[in-house]
């Protein structure tokens, strides 16, 4: 049973709910993302998801974006979201851990060499925001054959019978985006989650987790009544700017922060 | 003249791509967040209704006669054909449309498809503001709400289209994250209709973007091929031997070549943006120095580091300062039938001189690209042969850019 699965499995019969963090490989410092990777498992995070910095996050609202900016100042990249990963599982072999990115760095280190170093390090799943199911056959193809997960994003604006298509194609979880726009975008609806998280979960077994305006405990508990479990990312990102800013370049700082925010939310889901 | 390339590929037919998905060859497809798939089926729905509608192209036809006065001439330009020497060359004179530049052809199609949808909020990104002036122009004429995203780094190298923008009641919204350039511009309208997917129609420029923009922007731009081959025929009687036409993201190009693909006979070269020279890795010229990747939607050829990032661009032309081009053209690069050349900085300023003062036509410096190109083809070329250079726009918008290359304030 992969990471994954494993993960919800234990968690339904624990009666709790999923909270998946978002950070991005090397902001703003490489030695940092480490730290924080573990200090997010220590303080409650179930599944981690490392964003794979690019120059054209076109997906992303200004807090992430400029997250991957500062990655990329000082050249993080796919090698280094790999690395890092293996590092990781070095002291930690139970977390899930889920990379997500735009397709073209992917591309360019090549569909073969990507998932050989991937499975190498210990990288889980795969969510790539700019590749549809239209687009994906190869790529999802080659990471069944490794036996990694290929995590889809659904929309409000998804029919259902583009629900059933992703579904389809989908592993390790849905993520239902909470709204239309980028993300840290404003507020979430939860009437419209219900809805449309109820008819994803008619199509398939798989967990549903929401993302997107998730800002603190209460807005987490909301969506987590509704679903399998919660995507905090912007919230974790613009705690990570603050200190920046401040030029803080202690690593425990950083991992001291997300923590915090961290436990606040793990308490409210488990409430 | 170098050997036609369209000889080895007679079995091509253009008027199968792209193909039900959006893909030319390897290229194109429709690379987006889940949250735009409605958004662009829904549009290629609509586009699929009104391509062949009667009324629709009637409607096409009506508003590019009598808003944007078309046809647009085909020029012999005389005394630079004599000055040059070699082939005969004649412009298409694109740059006397309404608002100066081919880009109204496809803000006039495309807001027709917005009319059709009832969405009343446009967005369009721009570089060099052409397109931003001819999209604010044309949701002026709709009275449509227009938000027209812009690189910091061209408002300020093009603050005579901003000014027009403005005039027009469009909102220009600096954007201020990466390059500050045409590939951020385009990040950032990309977002905003992410976001207000609901009311709002995005005009993009140009024949990139994902499935289906690159097919619906060449069908609009195809007109000035139409109308070249139709006045060709006519006016020399005979097709030209020879097309050049800059290729930035490659609308202009496009819409030229189109018509003429199936044309055996009819050499086509697309001009990049060479900027300090290909050899200085500081140009925008993805088809001669870049590889495939992906990039705003599209799978194109890119220029992009060896970690996959896409990286800054340079040219002086803020319309062809972009580091990806149509899907298309990286597949009728492939397929051998299109030529993809470069012009630097210096060779389009030289064009740009020499024109305005030959034939009195001022051309913007993207259209500079060619005509540069064109000269160098002439002189390899016959007297009784003939070439049309799409003289894509006007270059009143560059005159600053220029006095400050000459070093005075206007």
């Amino acid at each position: 049973m992969s990471r994954i699965k494993q993960r919800f499995e234990s968690l339904r019969q624990q009666g709790r709910k999923a909270l998946v963090s978002y950070v991005v490989m090397g902001d703003p410092a490489k030695d940092v993302t480490l730290p924080v990777m573990h200090a997010l498992v220590a303080s409650g995070t179930d599944i981690i998801e490392l964003g794979i910095p690019f120059s054209d996050p076109n997906a992303e609202g200004p807090v992430i974006q400029k997250a991957h900016e500062r990655a990329l100042a000082h050249g993080s990249s796919l090698r280094d979201a790999l690395a890092q990963v293996k590092q990781f599982r070095e002291t930690d072999s139970d977390t899930p851990v889920l990379l997500m990115g735009y397709t073209n760095p992917i591309e360019r280190m090549g569909y073969d060499s990507f998932i050989e170093k991937a499975v190498d390090a210990g990288v889980d799943a795969v969510l790539t925001v700019d590749l549809p199911p239209e687009e994906a056959e190869e790529f999802s193809e080659h990471l069944k054959q490794a036996n990694m997960e290929n995590i889809f994003l659904l929309a409000p604006t998804s029919s259902p019978s583009r629900q059933k298509k992703v579904t389809d194609m989908a592993g390790g979880f849905i993520y239902y985006v909470s709204l239309k726009g980028v993300t840290g975008a404003g507020n979430l609806d939860v009437n419209s989650v219900n809805e449309n998280v109820t008819s994803i979960r008619s199509l398939t077994d798989l967990p549903v987790c929401v993302g997107f305006g998730i800002k603190d405990g209460a807005s987490a508990r909301a969506v987590a009544d509704l679903s399998d479990g919660v995507v905090v990312g912007s919230v974790l990102v613009n705690q990570i700017a603050a200190l920046a800013e401040q030029g803080e370049t202690n690593p425990a700082i950083y991992a001291a922060a997300v923590s915090v925010i961290i436990a606040e939310i793990r308490e409210a889901l488990d409430k | 003249m170098s050997s036609n390339p369209s000889s080895n590929n007679k079995a091509v037919d253009y008027s199968q791509v792209p193909d039900a998905r959006g893909h030319f060859g390897p290229y194109g497809g429709r690379f987006v967040s889940e949250t735009l798939i409605y958004a662009l089926d829904e549009l290629e729905a609509l586009y699929r209704k009104l391509k062949d509608d009667p009324e629709f192209q009637a409607q096409f036809d009506y508003d590019l006669a009598q808003y944007v006065g078309r046809p647009s001439p085909l020029y012999f330009a005389e005394r630079w054909t004599k000055e040059t020497g070699g082939a005969q060359l004649y412009l298409k004179r694109e740059d006397l449309n309404h608002t100066g530049a081919h880009k109204i052809n496809n803000t006039i199609g495309q807001a027709l498809l917005a009319k059709h949808t009832g969405k009343k909020r446009i967005i369009a990104e721009t570089g060099a503001g052409q397109h931003g002036v001819a999209t604010a122009t044309v949701a002026a004429r709709l009275g449509l709400e227009c938000h027209v995203f812009m690189g910091e780094e061209d408002i300020h190298r093009q603050s005579l289209n901003v000014y027009r923008m403005k005039l027009l009641g469009a909102e220009v919204i600096p954007v201020t994250s990466g390059s500050k350039t045409l590939k951020d511009a385009m990040n950032e309208a990309m977002r905003d209709w992410v976001t207000n997917v609901d009311n709002t129609f995005y005009i993009i420029g140009t024949c990139a973007g994902p499935h289906p923009y690159p097919e619906l922007v060449r069908d609009f731009q195809s007109v000035i091929g139409r109308e070249a081959r139709r006045q060709s025929l006519a006016q020399v009687g005979k097709l030209p031997d020879a097309l050049v036409a800059c290729v930035g993201g490659g609308s202009n190009a496009i819409g030229l070549f189109h018509p003429f693909l199936e044309d055996e006979s009819v050499a086509m070269y697309g001009v990049e943006a060479g900027g300090y020279g290909l050899e200085t890795g500081k140009h925008a010229a993805p088809l001669n120095d870049g590889i495939p990747g992906v990039l705003h939607g599209n799978r194109t050829y890119l220029m992009e580091d060896e970690n996959g990032q896409i990286i800054e661009t340079h040219s002086i032309s803020a319309g062809l300062d972009y580091p990806g081009v149509g899907p298309e053209h990286s597949w009728l690069k492939d397929i051998g039938r299109v030529n993809y050349v470069a012009i630097n900085d210096d060779e389009a300023m030289a064009a740009f001189r020499n024109l305005t003062k030959v034939e009195g036509i001022m051309p913007a410096l993207e259209s500079s690209h060619a005509v540069a190109y064109a000269e160098k083809l002439a002189r390899e070329m016959d007297p009784d042969q003939m070439i049309i250079v799409n003289l894509s726009g006007r270059g009143d918008k560059d005159i600053l850019t220029v006095a400050e290359i000459d070093g005075i304030t206007v």
